[in-house]
C-alpha cells in the first residue's frame, strides 16, 4: 500500500469505511470481481469490439472468372456505414441508389418500423399494465393466483407465441371467423403492423404490470391516508401521490421495454416473415441484421453497430433526462427530496 | 487509488482488444489436396425425422469396421443447417467430412472453396443420374457434390371437377370457371414472402421460356418471356383466379386449403400426396391426382428441390468419403430412399414397377424433374433470392410488373458486386 490514501471528495466526519483500491478489503474486491469482469470482457467486450473492427472490412466479393472462386475483402473504411445510411449499393461497377429487393433499400423503413413498434407497444403496455397493477394491488380473494396466472403470457417463449398468433391471424383463422371479415393480417400493410402490436402487447403487458406492481407496493399506506384526510379525491390521489412515487419503478420498466422493443426480431420474423405491405411493412432493424448476416458479415456488423448506437442513445436519453435511475431517485425520495 | 483503477480498466480493455486482434481473417482456398485418406468420417445432415439415414449408416459400419461413419444431426430448419455448416467451414474444421447441402447452397460453398471438386480420384459416375440434379450440383463446370435426393413441383388437381389436367397455363385459367361454379378457389401456390415465392416466381418465368440468370450469372428477368411469366401470375391475382388470401400461403397453408376441398388446383411438392390420401381431415382423399406443372407452351418448368452430398475440403479422409458417396448412390440405397417417399436420383428407378405401385405420383414426378430448371446457380444465392422474393411480392401486391422486374434485375446486379 504505497500511495497515500486520498480523502474522497465531500465526506468528512468519523472514520467511515470507504471503499477504495488502497484499503485492504478494496484489494480483496479486485481479486473477487476480477475474474467476473474478465469473463464479461471476453463474452461481451470482445464480440462488440470485434464486430466494430469487422464493420470496417469489406464484403465485396468478386468471382474469379477462371476458378470460380470468390475473391475480395480488405479494408473498407466507412463504406459499409454509408451503404446503410445513404442507401447506396454497387451495381455493375457503379454506385447507385439501392433498388427494392436489396436490404439497403429497407434501412430507413426499418428504422421507422422499429420506432413505430416501440412507441405504440410501450405506450399501450404501460397504460394497460398500470391498470392491471392497480387492480392487483388491492386485497381480494385469489389475488395470489391472479398474480401468478397473469405472468403466463410472458413466460411462453416468444417464438411459440408468434406461431400461435400466426395461426390465430391466418386468413382462415379465428380472428377472421369471429369478426366476419377477410382481413389479411399477415400481409396487408397496416393489418400486419397491428397484428404485431397486438401480439407483443399481449405478451409483454404482464411484465410491465408486475414491475409497476412492485413500485406500487413500496408506497406506504400512510401517505394515502394523509391524502384522504386532507380531502384529496381519487384522481388527485392518483396524479399527486401514486404517479410521482411509482415513477422510479415505472421509468425503469419503460426503459427495459423500450430497449427490448427496439431490438424486436422473433415476432415479426415468425408472424409475418418480416414482410407485409409491399414487402417491408414489418421489417425491423434486427430483421435486416439477420438477413444481412447470410449475405455478408461486414455489412451486418456495420448495421449491428448502428443499431447499438441507436439503442444506446435512447437509453442515454432515458437515464439522463427522464430519470430512469432507481437507486438514486429512491434514495432521494427516502431522504425527503421528491425529485 | 485512481491509478490502480485506471490500470485495471486499461488492462481489461487491452485484453479485449488483443483477443479481437487475434481473430483470424476469413481465408479462401480449400484445405489439403490429399484425396486418398481412409479412416473414420463424420456425416452431417439435418434432422433424420423418418429414420432413413441411420439404417444406412449402420449397414456401412457393419461392412467397414475400420472406416466407421459417425452420423451428426443438425436442426431441422434449413437456415440453421446452413449457418452451422458455414461456421464449421469458416473455422476450417476437420470435424465434418461428408455434408448434406441443399441444392441452392452448392455454388456458394464451392465458390468459397469449402467443397472438394469430385474429380480425379474422387470422380463419380453420374451417367445414370437425373441430368437436372447433376446440373444443380455443378459449379463452374466441375461437379462439387453428389446428388442425393430430388424434389420437383407438381400440380395437384381435383378429379371430380376436372377430367383431364390442363396442359398449359391458359387452359388452367379457362378451367377456373368450373371452380367458380363449384364455389371454391381456383389455383394457389406459395406466394408469401419467403423462399417458396422464389420457387413459384422462377417456375412462372422459366415456364414461359424465360430465364432468371444467364450463364454468366447476369440477370435476365427483363426479357419479354420473363415478363410474360410474371404477368400471368399477376393477372391471375387480379382476375381472382388466385384467391386474395393466397398471398399469405406457404406449403402447409396451401395443403390445408386443398385438403379441406376449398381449392381446385394446387402447386406443391410430392410430400402432400400421401398426406392428402391419409389425413383424417382430408375431404378429398379419393378425389385428386397429380400432373406436371403447366407452362405457357406446354409442360412447365418445375423448380428443382432436393439435397446433394458434398465432401469438405478440410476433411482428412476424402477416400472414405468418396466410397461412402458411391455406396449412397447404389441402386439398393436409392431404392430404400424411394420406399421412404424421397425422390431418388437414379433415372432407372422411376420406371421400376415396385416403386410406382408404392408411390403412384412417381411417373408424374419423373416428368416434372426431367423438365426441371434449377434455381439460380450462384454463390450469392441469399442476396439473389431476396431480390427475386421482394420484387415478385411487390408485383403481386400491385407494383407495375415492368418496374418490379427492372428492380429485380438491379437488385440481382447489386447482389453480385
Amino acid at each position: 500500500m504505497s500511495a497515500v490514501a486520498q480523502a474522497p471528495s465531500g465526506t468528512t466526519g468519523p472514520a467511515r469505511r470507504k471503499g477504495g483500491l488502497n484499503e485492504k478489503h478494496g484489494q480483496w474486491a479486485v481479486w473477487l470481481i476480477g475474474p467476473t469482469l474478465l469473463a464479461l470482457a471476453i463474452v461481451i467486450g470482445y464480440p462488440v469490439v470485434s464486430a466494430v473492427i469487422q464493420s470496417f472490412q469489406s464484403d465485396a466479393q468478386h468471382i474469379d472468372p477462371t476458378t470460380g472462386a470468390l475473391v475480395g475483402g480488405g479494408f473498407a473504411g466507412f463504406e459499409n456505414y454509408l451503404h446503410w445510411i445513404l442507401q447506396q449499393c454497387a451495381a455493375g461497377g457503379k454506385t447507385i441508389a439501392c433498388a427494392p429487393g436489396t436490404l439497403g433499400a429497407s434501412f430507413w423503413t426499418s428504422i421507422g418500423n422499429s420506432l413505430f413498434f416501440t412507441v405504440v407497444t410501450v405506450v399501450l403496455e404501460t397504460v394497460i399494465g398500470f391498470w392491471m397493477a392497480i387492480i392487483m394491488n388491492r386485497a381480494f380473494k385469489g389475488r395470489a393466483l391472479v398474480r401468478a396466472a397473469i405472468l403466463v403470457p410472458w413466460a411462453i417463449p416468444t417464438a411459440v407465441t408468434a406461431k400461435l398468433w400466426y395461426f390465430i391471424f391466418a386468413s382462415a383463422g379465428i380472428v377472421n371467423a369471429v369478426i366476419g371479415a377477410k382481413i389479411l393480417w399477415t400481409s396487408d400493410e397496416w393489418a400486419s403492423r397491428f397484428a404485431i402490436v397486438i401480439a407483443d402487447t399481449w405478451k409483454t403487458t404482464p411484465f410491465m404490470a408486475l414491475l409497476i406492481l412492485a413500485g406500487l407496493q413500496l408506497i406506504p399506506e400512510e401517505v394515502y391516508e394523509a391524502g384522504k384526510m386532507d380531502g384529496a379525491g381519487a384522481f388527485q390521489r392518483f396524479f399527486r401521490i401514486t404517479l410521482p412515487l411509482v415513477r422510479p419503478a415505472l421509468m425503469v420498466a419503460v426503459l427495459f421495454r423500450t430497449l427490448d422493443a427496439l431490438r424486436m426480431y422473433d415476432l415479426p420474423a415468425i408472424l409475418t416473415n418480416c414482410g407485409g405491405g409491399r414487402g417491408d411493412a414489418t421489417t425491423t432493424l434486427s430483421c435486416l441484421v439477420v438477413d444481412q448476416v447470410r449475405q455478408g458479415y461486414s455489412s451486418a456488423s456495420a448495421l449491428s453497430t448502428i443499431t447499438f448506437i441507436l439503442i444506446f442513445v435512447v437509453a442515454f436519453i432515458f437515464v439522463r433526462f427522464l430519470g430512469a435511475n432507481v437507486v438514486q431517485t429512491q434514495a432521494n425520495q427516502q431522504k425527503g427530496i421528491l425529485r | 487509488m485512481r491509478t490502480k483503477r485506471l490500470v485495471l480498466t486499461a488492462g481489461i480493455a487491452l485484453v479485449g482488444l488483443a483477443l479481437a486482434g487475434c481473430s483470424s481473417s476469413s481465408g479462401g482456398g480449400g484445405g489439403g489436396t490429399d484425396t486418398s485418406g481412409h479412416g473414420p468420417i463424420t456425416y452431417v445432415q439435418g434432422k433424420d425425422n423418418s429414420n432413413i439415414v441411420r439404417p444406412l449408416v449402420a449397414e456401412w459400419n457393419a461392412a467397414h469396421p475400420k472406416e466407421k461413419v459417425t452420423f451428426k444431426e443438425q436442426s431441422d430448419k434449413a437456415d440453421q443447417q446452413h449457418d452451422d455448416l458455414v461456421q464449421h467451414f469458416q473455422a476450417k474444421s476437420t470435424d465434418y467430412d461428408v455434408v448434406a447441402v441443399d441444392v441452392v447452397w452448392t455454388a456458394e460453398f464451392a465458390a468459397k472453396g469449402w467443397l472438394q471438386p469430385l474429380e480425379g480420384d474422387l470422380k463419380l459416375n453420374t451417367s445414370k443420374l437425373l441430368p437436372a440434379t447433376v446440373a444443380a450440383a455443378t459449379y463452374n463446370d466441375k461437379l462439387y457434390a453428389a446428388p442425393e435426393t430430388s424434389d420437383g413441383g407438381m400440380l395437384y388437381y381435383r378429379t371430380d371437377l376436372v377430367k383431364t389436367p390442363p396442359k398449359t397455363w391458359a387452359d388452367m385459367m379457362k378451367d377456373c370457371s368450373i371452380a367458380k361454379t363449384a364455389g371454391i378457389a381456383c389455383y394457389a401456390g406459395q406466394f408469401d414472402k419467403y423462399e417458396g415465392l422464389t420457387v413459384n416466381a422462377s417456375e412462372a418465368i422459366n415456364g414461359a421460356g424465360g430465364k432468371v440468370l444467364t450463364k454468366d450469372g447476369k440477370p435476365d428477368v427483363t426479357s419479354a418471356k420473363a415478363k410474360e411469366g410474371m404477368q400471368n401470375l399477376v393477372d391471375a391475382f387480379k382476375d381472382g383466379n388466385i384467391p386474395a388470401e393466397a398471398i399469405t400461403y406457404n406449403e402447409e397453408a396451401g395443403r390445408t386449403a386443398f385438403e379441406s376441398g376449398k381449392l381446385m388446383f394446387l402447386r406443391n411438392w410430392p410430400y402432400v400426396y400421401s398426406l392428402a390420401k391419409t389425413d383424417a381431415s382430408s375431404v378429398i382423399k379419393d378425389k385428386f391426382d397429380v400432373a406436371p406443372l403447366p407452362g405457357v407452351d406446354g409442360i412447365g418448368a418445375s423448380t428443382l428441390g432436393g439435397h446433394s452430398w458434398g465432401v469438405s475440403s478440410y476433411s482428412k479422409n476424402k477416400g472414405t468419403a468418396h466410397d461412402f458417396l458411391e455406396f449412397m448412390l447404389t441402386e439398393k440405397t436409392q431404392k430404400f430412399f424411394a420406399s421412404k417417399s424421397l425422390a431418388p436420383v437414379l433415372t432407372s428407378l422411376y420406371d421400376d414397377p415396385e416403386i410406382v405401385k408404392a408411390q403412384p405420383y412417381i411417373p408424374t414426378l419423373k416428368e416434372s424433374i426431367l423438365s426441371a430448371v434449377p434455381r439460380p446457380v450462384t454463390p450469392f444465392y441469399p442476396a439473389v433470392t431476396k431480390a427475386i422474393q421482394d420484387n415478385a411480392y411487390a408485383a403481386l401486391k400491385g407494383t407495375d410488373v415492368d418496374t418490379a422486374l427492372k428492380d429485380m434485375a438491379t437488385a440481382i446486379d447489386s447482389a453480385s458486386s
